[in-house]
């Protein structure tokens, strides 16, 4: 019988995120389709203990927690400690995890000193009789497998987005706090760099993506490039849809090439290939063509609209929805004296 | 200013222009086609090796070790590119670059590569690498090459490292949100997964390939075979999803009604 331990880890306020309960929605669900395996919770962070009051009515048969002040910051020499010695108190079989940046970085290190495996990027989970069967995506996006392992542990990190939120109520659990012996680390957490909230264009709640592709920086039909107005009408659009703000590889390479183009786009906003796959409702692409690399990061947008002039682009084949043949550029202006 | 011993990891992966097909084997899944796919080092990777050139420039004294694990064919094919972008030192294992190989097996391969590289300080080792792979995608084997290396000081989605006055490398790593999170590492060993960076790709210099393909050749003559088949690990199916839309082209539509379409979409209409 398998032992399912949903590992979790407090926010920089101490709670947890959205990510969490959405790996606790698919960890409580697979225990149960797996016959009623039996089902343990565990929180990592310098406020665990405070978190667990967020479980209420979980229904989990035990609850453990590391707390220490060394965990208010992501850092993997001691997340990796206190994974393992939550790991090790559950007696787990398969972990589930949310896919956050702080358990990417240390949970597959987690798995080899377990002797176990690990699979990441996980977008569907199912128990049976048979076992446990994960779902992820390979080659950017490009195919999906069903994968199924007998070793164990077996970590398995599941993509924020995947599975609906775990939400309940019901009566306070208890929590059992785990003995933690943290390594010292050589390396000191300074803080994070963000840019100010007014100029953030990475929204990842946001219903749309708006992508800009290399061609708000070609020549138009006068000759000239019109780069300024391009930044203007793209910063006015995201500032009425508080769209999320993507771009292809080419536009953002060219920003690192130090040519005079979209200042705040940088290769955070690229989407693709070598870029981000988010998750958003709806996109639009402008001046994009559409080529392959770049719409595989597109594969969990769901409705999809592009313009382009180019009526033959990537995304006339079957990439989008609707493609409107127009310019770029009179469209945007439009689209923002209506928005 | 110390010097580093920089390793980076890295394998190769078919050329991201390529339209890709999975099939089923004996042996599991694999790529239909896959030995005639014209390849490229994964593009993470190559960030990673640039990345790596671009520090041991900074630090005179420095050395740079490129260990791959994939075909041989492929990675030769592959190194003609490479050699010619940064100076480098090759170590190759021959086996499978598939995305369906397993990360563990693929990690315990290439930290016993790294283990067995002559002359190499561990003291002054920083393990490099792309933080995801454009095949498996999955951003585990780092951690475990650094886990049996014993370098348990470690970053990934990295995408700048300097060096600080008194020694120290300061590291962004991105994290939720489009943020980075900046930390400051007193020193080597430590591993270092790479998101994109900020450099340009190194343009092909004749002279630097020359060199590099004196020891390169060899070093694929020399490369061990490395099977990494995980028995443990069964694909139930591997397909690609029915992604072709029915994509209605819209033209000579007005700008203006153009954008109240996309407002009367945008709102749900």
């Amino acid at each position: 019988m398998e032992r399912v331990l949903i590992l979790l880890h407090g926010d920089a306020d101490g709670r947890l995120g959205a990510p969490a309960f959405e790996a606790l929605s698919a960890g409580l669900r697979t225990a149960g389709e797996l016959g009623g395996a039996a089902v343990s919770v565990g929180i990592v962070g310098h406020a665990a203990s405070e978190a667990v009051g967020q479980l209420a009515g979980c229904g989990a048969a035990a609850v453990f927690t590391a707390e220490h002040p060394d965990l208010a910051v992501a850092r993997y020499a001691t997340d990796a400690a206190a994974a393992l010695a939550v790991a090790t108190a559950a007696g787990a079989t398969v972990i589930v995890a949310p896919m956050t940046s702080r358990w990417a970085r240390a949970l597959p290190g987690v798995a080899w000193r377990l002797g176990g495996r690990v699979d990441t990027h996980v977008t569907g989970l199912t128990g049976s009789r048979s076992g446990v069967s994960a779902t992820r995506w390979f080659y950017r996006q490009r195919m999906e497998g069903t994968l199924q392992r007998v070793d164990r542990p077996w970590v398995l990190l599941i993509d924020p987005g995947a599975f609906p939120a775990w939400t309940g109520s019901g009566a306070p659990v208890s929590a059992t706090p785990v003995a933690l012996d943290l390594p010292v680390s050589r390396t000191t957490v300074a803080g994070v760099e963000a840019p100010p909230a007014e100029q953030q264009t990475i929204r990842p709640d946001a219903d749309l993506l708006f992508v800009a592709g290399a061609g708000w920086t070609k020549k138009q039909a006068d000759g000239q490039t019109h780069t300024g107005d391009a930044e203007s009408l793209i910063v006015a659009f995201l500032q009425k849809s508080r769209a999320s703000l993507g771009s292809s590889k080419s536009l953002v390479d060219l920003s690192g090439e130090g040519h005079a183009v979209l200042p705040f786009m940088t290769h955070m906003n690229q989407i693709g290939q070598t870029g981000a796959t988010p998750r958003h409702p709806k996109g639009l692409a402008t001046c994009c063509h559409g080529e392959e690399p770049h719409v595989v990061g597109w594969r969990f947008i769901t409705e999809r609209r592009a313009v382009n002039l180019d009526p033959n682009c990537g995304w006339a084949r079957g990439k989008a929805d609707v493609l409107y043949v127009a310019d770029a550029f009179a469209v945007m202006r439009a689209l923002n004296e209506l928005m | 200013m110390s010097s580093f011993h920089i390793v980076v990891c890295g394998s190769v992966a078919p050329d991201p222009l390529q339209t890709l097909e999975p099939q089923m084997g004996p042996q599991g899944p694999a790529l239909k086609n896959e030995m005639l796919l014209p390849n490229v080092l994964d593009p993470w990777a190559s960030h990673a090796l640039y990345e790596a050139a671009h520090l041991a420039k900074q630090a005179a004294g420095s050395k740079v070790w490129l260990v791959s694990l994939g075909p041989k064919a492929k990675l030769q094919q592959v190194m003609m590119t490479m050699a010619q972008k940064v100076p480098f030192e090759f170590v190759a294992l021959d086996g499978p670059a598939s995305g369906f190989a397993d990360s563990f097996e693929t990690a315990a391969a290439l930290a016993a590569a790294i283990e067995g590289i002559p002359g190499l300080d561990r003291s002054r080792l920083l393990v490099f690498g792309g933080w995801e792979s454009a095949t498996r995608c999955a951003g585990t084997t780092l951690q475990m090459v650094g886990e049996r290396l014993g370098v348990t000081e470690q970053f990934q989605g990295v995408d700048r490292l300097s060096i600080e006055p008194d020694g120290g490398l300061r590291l962004i790593e991105r994290v939720e949100g489009g943020q980075h999170q900046v930390s400051v590492l007193s020193g080597p060993p430590a591993l270092v997964g790479w998101a994109t960076g900020y450099l340009r790709e190194p343009p092909n210099n004749p002279q630097v390939g020359m060199a590099n393909m004196r020891a390169i050749m060899p070093a694929l003559q020399k490369a061990r075979p490395v099977p990494t088949a995980s028995t443990g690990l069964t694909y139930s199916r591997v397909d690609q999803p029915k992604q072709v839309r029915e994509t209605v082209v819209v033209k000579e539509m007005a700008p203006d009604d153009v954008a109240r379409d996309i407002v009367a979409w945008l709102r749900g209409a």
